[in-house]
């Protein structure tokens, strides 16, 4: 039978292993990305914003120009690099962590500004890298590092809707949530993640693209049940839709 | 250019950024510096510049990091509690060695304190403020002359280091008038910033990482230590300082800077008049802090005496240049209260017993 090339690796990724968990799905979003730069072919002028978090290594993956900001001001530095540089096609990549809690100001304020910048926003409902602490989007009853008895609502509040409540917002142009745990799921979250750096290249504003990812290790689940766990208990608190698209 | 004009500090001190080159300013209201953002944000979209109101400091100095990052000639203004709220960005800043220009317009502390001037933030300003071993140049002017040539400065020294460059002023000096002149300032050779700064991939045929993330203990040693031959060569290169009416006579050797220096300047003229031989040394830079002066002081010296609108933080570096040669004291007035020249030259009297 004749060999056929289906797949290979995105050429702005390098060849080297990454330092995620078995079963993380940091490393599919990765991947999506380096894809999506390639097809627009936009390697030489895209420039990422890592945050601080599991994937705070990224630029040892994907082969851009790239920032480390300090935990949660991503946005801050995307917002400045893309005022000052127009014709780059700046992105940031945040855990809900960075993005949800610490950085909350600077991402509803960059959305709010309309600020042209891509954002790719994993959420894995935890701290992946402090080793498994309560995070804002942490579901109800959720046990974790820092909620042993499971999230109790009226100590730590609600999971936060990050794609809802930014979709409320006037500036943003394309706000949409995907999840990465099957492939269904993958072929449509590199759509939303296209569509994001799309919206920005074509000065149609801030684009935002929540990803439903895994964190096995904290979770304390097999990397299967972490897959189906996510669409059992994550999916209906955080549904998978475009909330915004460009006019 | 070249002519004299009235100006206000605060704008002074904006205009002379934009003749330095400055086109990028972001930036978060605070008083006593208002003037400076209200400033930017009326000139800057004239020559082509950015101005943005960001929604916080924290978020501000991180633009300043993503903007020096990108290469351009980027500053902020605040006042003592936003430059607390920066202080987290400032490491970053040092630590991946990006050029941008701080201007910290104090007010009176500790805490929200009061919205009139002060010199409280010494400390903050040359023993870090942020975490982590790192320096900041201080320029602390003493007049608004001198805080434009120093602004203008200033944006070349932050490229020549790579290096963030604070210019330290109180709330009297912003809210000052003088006749000031613009003057165009000595070129520089600077290095290229597209050697490193993100955007310039296919010039440079590599990529760029602005980052200052070490996770192995020796390379993070390493750079700490590059850090530190850097801050020999500044302390080497760019100190500072005013030396006034100090003959080799001198008996008592007043140290201010500043608003606090032009006080001090009055109480000179004062006591010189009744034949009292005092003298001046007055900071330029803050860090490096100027010891030679001290060291270098005549055996004719009887006590040295630091005037400050503070509780006396410059008095750590004075003691150390002094090296206990001579008694150091210290008078100074703070809450947004100034030393008046009639308190300066009882001080001094007092210290020297007549
Ligand atoms: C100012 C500051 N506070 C706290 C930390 C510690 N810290 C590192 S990673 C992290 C949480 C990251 O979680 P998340 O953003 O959800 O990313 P994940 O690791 O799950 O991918 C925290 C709190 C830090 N580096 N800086
Ligand atoms: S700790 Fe969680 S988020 Fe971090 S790499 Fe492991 S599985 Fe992924």
């Amino acid at each position: 039978m004749k060999e056929v090339l289906i797949a290979e690796r995105p050429k702005s990724m390098y060849k080297v292993s990454t330092h995620y968990c078995p079963g993380c799905t940091h490393g599919i979003a990765h991947r999506l990305i380096a894809e999506v730069i390639d097809e627009l072919g936009i390697q030489d002028r895209a420039v990422g914003v890592a945050p601080v978090g599991c994937s705070v290594l990224i630029y040892n993956y994907i082969d851009l120009d790239w920032y480390e900001a300090a935990h949660g001001r991503a946005p801050a530095v995307a917002t400045a690099c893309k005022r000052a540089r127009p014709d780059l096609a700046v992105f940031t990549y945040q855990g809900d962590g960075d993005l949800a809690s610490i950085g909350m100001a600077e991402i509803v304020h960059a959305a709010n500004r309309g600020e042209r910048i891509s954002v790719i926003f994993i959420n894995n409902a935890i701290y992946g890298m402090t080793g498994g602490q309560m995070a804002p989007t942490t579901l109800l009853s959720q046990r974790t590092s820092t909620t042993p008895y499971g999230r109790d609502p009226k100590a730590s509040g609600y999971p936060i809707r990050v794609a809802e409540m930014l979709s409320t917002l006037a500036a943003p142009g394309y706000i949409a949530r995907v999840s990465v745990v099957k492939p269904k799921y993958v072929i449509k979250a590199k759509e939303a993640i296209k569509k994001a750096f799309l919206t920005q290249i074509e000065d149609k504003g801030f684009s935002l693209v929540e990803i439903l990812s895994t964190c096995p290790t904290n979770w304390g689940m097999s990397p299967v049940a972490a897959t189906n766990w996510v669409e059992e208990q994550m999916i209906p608190v955080f549904p998978l839709k475009e909330f915004k698209v460009p006019e | 250019m070249g002519e004299r004009v009235l100006m206000k500090g605060n704008e002074a001190l904006a205009e002379a950024a934009i003749q330095a080159g400055c086109r990028y300013f972001f930036g978060y209201p605070i008083t006593p510096q208002n003037e400076i953002p209200e400033y930017m944000s009326r000139r800057l979209p004239e020559v082509g510049g950015v101005y943005l109101q960001s929604e916080s400091e924290v978020a501000t100095i991180n633009m300043l990091f993503g903007a020096a990052g990108a290469g351009v000639r980027v500053m902020t203004s605040s006042s003592s509690p936003g430059i607390s709220l920066m202080s987290e960005g400032i490491s970053y800043i040092a630590g991946a060695e990006l050029p941008c220009v701080i201007m910290n317009v104090m007010r009176a502390g500790p805490g929200l304190g009061g919205i009139l001037p002060g010199q409280a933030d010494y400390f903050q300003a040359t023993r870090g403020g942020g975490h982590g071993d790192y320096r900041l140049l201080i320029l602390t002017p003493g007049t608004l002359q001198e805080a434009i040539d120093l602004v203008m400065k200033a944006f070349d020294l932050a490229d020549l280091y790579r290096n963030p460059v604070m210019v330290l002023v109180d709330g009297f000096m912003g809210q000052m008038m003088e006749a000031v002149e613009f003057k165009v300032p000595e070129k520089l050779e600077l290095p290229d910033k597209k050697e490193w700064a993100v955007g310039y991939r296919k010039e440079r045929g590599r990529r760029a990482i602005v980052k200052t993330l070490s996770l192995e203990p020796d390379p993070l040693e390493e750079h700490n230590r590059r850090l530190q031959e850097k801050y020999r060569r500044i302390e080497k290169n760019e100190v500072r300082h005013e030396s006034y009416m100090m003959d080799d006579d001198v008996e008592l050797v007043m140290v201010a800077y500043g608003t606090t220096s032009r006080i001090v300047r009055s109480s000179l003229k004062a006591l010189r008049a009744e034949g009292i031989k005092a003298g001046m040394v007055r900071p330029i830079t803050a860090w490096p802090f100027p010891y030679e002066p001290f060291k270098k002081l005549p055996p004719s010296v009887k006590s040295v005496l630091a005037v400050e609108m503070s509780c006396g933080q410059m008095v750590e570096d004075i003691k150390l240049g002094v090296a206990e040669r001579f008694p150091v004291h210290f008078y100074g007035r703070c809450g947004g209260n100034a030393p008046s020249v009639e308190e300066v030259v009882r001080a001094a009297k007092e210290i020297l017993g007549c």
